[in-house]
């Protein structure tokens, strides 16, 4: 399946997009974080936590194909 | 959309003013069951951090989703304090140093309880709310903020 993942703050600074459309063929959330580490070694240093959907989730979630978003540490306010 | 009632627009580009912040302030004087407002400004601390001081904030979001926890967030504060009415106001893009970033503004007939939803509403806001602030130097390097 094709997930739009998002990216945001130092993680889009990472990627250098802040979003795409991207080719994936495993079940869970880990093992798409997985993939994206391989694609963006950067990320390794990098804090953040996952989104599917507008909610967040862990690695355990299975994928919907709904939108996934990285989103480093919240600073709002 | 995951609620029936439409969500009230939360971001504004750019800082938020005192005529914006008065204004609102004016509009109330109508609702006369109202007894107490409170109000939480959050301003850009101009942090020395190792020599460098924050001159600016830059703050983006995953504006669908942090639109979607601040409609939450006010639901929820509606369901557990007696509030006749709540705003909140918060910055994207540049908010220079000295400039307010967050407003919120709770009304209830009685003092007590807007103590109380202040603070709850101010601290999910920091907690749950997906906006990001890259905090510029005066030198224009940056680093990113992380709240506390």
């Amino acid at each position: 399946m094709h997930i739009t993942i998002k990216y945001f703050g130092q993680i889009a600074e990472v990627t250098q997009i802040r979003e795409e459309s991207f080719k994936f063929s495993g079940n869970l959330v880990s093992e798409l974080l997985d993939a994206l580490h391989l694609k963006y070694k950067d990320l390794k240093n990098k804090d953040f936590k996952v989104a599917q959907n507008q909610e967040l989730v862990s690695g355990d979630v299975k994928l919907t194909g709904d939108d996934i978003a990285l989103l480093p540490p919240f600073a709002g306010g | 959309m995951k609620d029936k009632k439409p969500m009230k627009p939360v971001f504004k580009e750019g800082a938020i003013t005192s005529d914006f912040i008065g204004n609102s302030i004016y509009k109330h004087q109508t609702k006369t069951n109202i007894g107490a407002h409170n109000i939480f400004l959050g301003q850009v601390r101009a942090d020395d951090i190792n020599g460098k001081i924050v001159s600016a904030i830059e703050y983006t979001a995953y504006e669908d989703m942090a639109n979607q926890k601040f409609h939450e967030i006010r639901e929820l504060a509606f369901k557990k304090f007696d509030l006749t009415c709540m705003h909140i106001y918060h910055s994207l893009g540049t908010v220079k140093a000295g400039e307010i970033c967050l407003f919120v503004f709770v009304s209830s007939p009685r003092r007590k309880v807007v103590f109380k939803a202040l603070e709850y509403i101010v601290e999910a806001i920091k907690a749950d709310v997906p906006v990001f602030g890259k905090e510029i130097f005066e030198d224009e390097s940056h680093q990113w903020k992380v709240n506390s």
